[in-house]
């Protein structure tokens, strides 16, 4: 797949971008023909008066048309503004129905994701009535095929846009004011998301994965989400763990079943199985972990985390621990 | 030429524009002669574009700390306080720029000194937006309390934050008593209104506390 169909709108894997790619063709072609009649009738009038153009281009002033290529012409041009206001009118009825189908009520039945923008990287939270089964994670969204996914938008600094083209339009996420948007994803793939209101330095590179499976494989990916962080297995994982809870990494990150438990910064407890670091940035790589811990600004400037000076001992065995959350 | 024959749209032929262009000349002309006359006066607006830069520079990427331990320097072995020990005041190039007291003031909240001290108020910890100082109000001193910890409750946050940003924290803290540069303030809280924002009120001279730390 090239980087043009899991970032595109006009590649659709959902009901809604459907729709909207539906609508999009017709605008495109009614307006497309219109052009080229314009476009056309525009040539043919220039050819017409430049053949009787006089010499002298002081006197190149147009005669009173006749009364009856006058009357003529009014009629012509009624014609047209009617035509014009009829073609627009249906594209507005065409508009109208497509706004309606996309945003109909959510089924109430809809899994509930909560997505908060924070500078620059997803917050996900996979709602449930029940507490304890409520799960987050960080610029990764798993949704299962087929079923409806309402989204309910949330900032935490400024204002920032969450947009997958392949699955429905842009919706921001304002802060203080909750927003909500819905679809249904309609086939299996995997397409990048990606901030669409400018929210700062690294608004570009604030980028999520996303990911629409079946519902098997959802559901197996959500239950294994939702448990608690591995216990290390080696002496160089166990270490590893002891780093991160007593330096700087646990006043920002929460890996549950530890005590880390700061929400400034990505939730961590399954680093290890997500695709890319850094907001969908980096491959979640080993040297690109270690480049992010060591000094995550020369990467992305602006980022909020800090430059982190580790033994080579305690970073490997850091990079140990990070690597088996899976 | 006809009056009664001539319509007053001219052909788009080039030489129809040719014949309008030196009205068009003569406009552009005098457009820019009347912008340079006014040059001259506009340049005492020039030192006005320099003012505030040094208020609003920031850095997008924070160099590494370097191998050695943040420098804090150590007041007494026992009971570290003003009396026993002042450190000439440093400055900190962080109370000039009203990026980094921002930041310090995100961390602030991010790092939970409001649990203790409120926005300023205090509650579980003492107030910081009043005169008196426990430990010290010199730059140094706040930065030794917050990395070593104070006794009856101030948790040591040696390692657990950055230097850079324990510098911008402790430019936040010294500006809720009006300690820094007002030009270089945070004026607006995102917070519910509480105390006044940090450096609008004049306060008392700081003055470090007499009395024995709280038992």
């Amino acid at each position: 797949m090239s980087t043009a169909d899991f970032q595109s709108a006009l590649n659709p894997a959902a009901s809604e971008s459907a729709h909207i790619l539906h609508l999009f063709w017709t605008f495109f072609w009614v307006t497309l023909v219109i052009f080229a009649l314009v476009a056309i009738f525009l040539f043919i009038a220039i050819l017409r008066n430049v053949r009787r153009a006089p010499d002298d281009p002081q006197l190149a002033i147009l005669p009173e048309p006749a009364q009856e290529s006058e009357s003529r012409a009014t009629k012509v041009v009624s014609a047209l503004v009617v035509i014009t206001v009829l073609i627009l009118f249906a594209l507005l009825i065409g508009d109208f129905f497509t706004g309606n189908a996309i945003y109909a009520t959510p089924d109430p039945n809809a899994l509930a994701i909560k997505i908060t923008g924070h500078q620059w990287w997803w917050e996900v939270q996979y709602q449930d009535p029940q507490p304890s089964e409520v799960m987050t994670t960080a610029n990764e969204i798993h949704v299962p095929v087929g079923k409806p996914v309402k989204l309910e938008l949330q900032s935490s600094d400024v204002i920032h846009s969450f947009w997958v083209p392949n699955i429905h339009g842009k919706k921001d996420l304002v802060p203080g004011h909750p927003t909500t948007t819905w679809f249904t994803a309609r086939r299996t793939g995997e397409f990048r998301g990606q901030c669409a209101e400018y929210c700062g330095e690294q608004h570009a590179h604030m980028r999520m994965v996303f990911v629409a499976e079946a519902p098997d494989a959802f559901s197996s990916w959500l239950t294994a989400q939702k448990k608690s962080a591995p216990e290390p297995m080696s002496d160089s994982q166990r270490h590893g763990r002891e780093v991160f809870l007593t330096s700087k990494c646990v006043m920002c990150h929460t890996i549950q079943g530890t005590k880390a438990r700061a929400t400034l910064g990505p939730d961590l407890t399954h680093i290890g199985g997500r695709k890319m670091i850094a907001a969908g940035e980096l491959l979640n790589t080993r040297d690109h972990l270690a480049s992010w811990i060591s000094n995550a600004s020369a990467l992305k400037p602006g980022v909020r985390m800090p430059p982190n000076q580790l033994s080579s001992r305690d970073l490997n065995s850091l990079l140990d621990y990070l690597e088996s959350l899976k | 030429m006809k009056p009664k024959n001539v319509c007053k749209v001219q052909r788009a032929v080039p030489g129809a524009l040719a014949g309008a262009r030196p009205i068009e000349l003569e406009t552009a002309r005098s457009t820019l002669n009347f912008l340079r006359s006014c040059f001259p006066y506009c340049l005492f607006l020039v030192p006005f574009l320099f003012v505030s830069c040094e208020r609003e520079q920031r850095t997008l990427v924070v160099q590494p700390p370097s191998a050695q331990e943040a420098l804090v320097q150590q007041m007494t072995d026992l009971a570290p306080g003003p009396e026993h020990n002042k450190p000439p005041s440093v400055p900190n190039v962080d109370e000039n720029n009203s990026w980094m007291m921002s930041e310090g003031k995100r961390f602030y909240e991010a790092y939970n000194c409001v649990g203790c001290h409120a926005h300023g108020g205090g509650g579980m910890g003492p107030p910081l937006m009043d005169e008196k100082w426990i430990y010290g109000h010199e730059p140094q001193q706040v930065y030794a309390t917050i990395v070593e910890g104070r006794p009856n409750g101030m948790p040591s946050f040696r390692g657990k934050i950055s230097n850079d940003q324990l510098w911008e924290i402790v430019a936040y803290v010294r500006s809720l008593s009006g300690l820094t540069n007002q030009w270089a303030a945070n004026a607006r809280d995102d917070h519910m209104k509480g105390p006044p924002p940090p450096n609008s009120v004049p306060q008392g001279t700081p003055h470090d506390s007499s009395e024995p730390p709280p038992q």
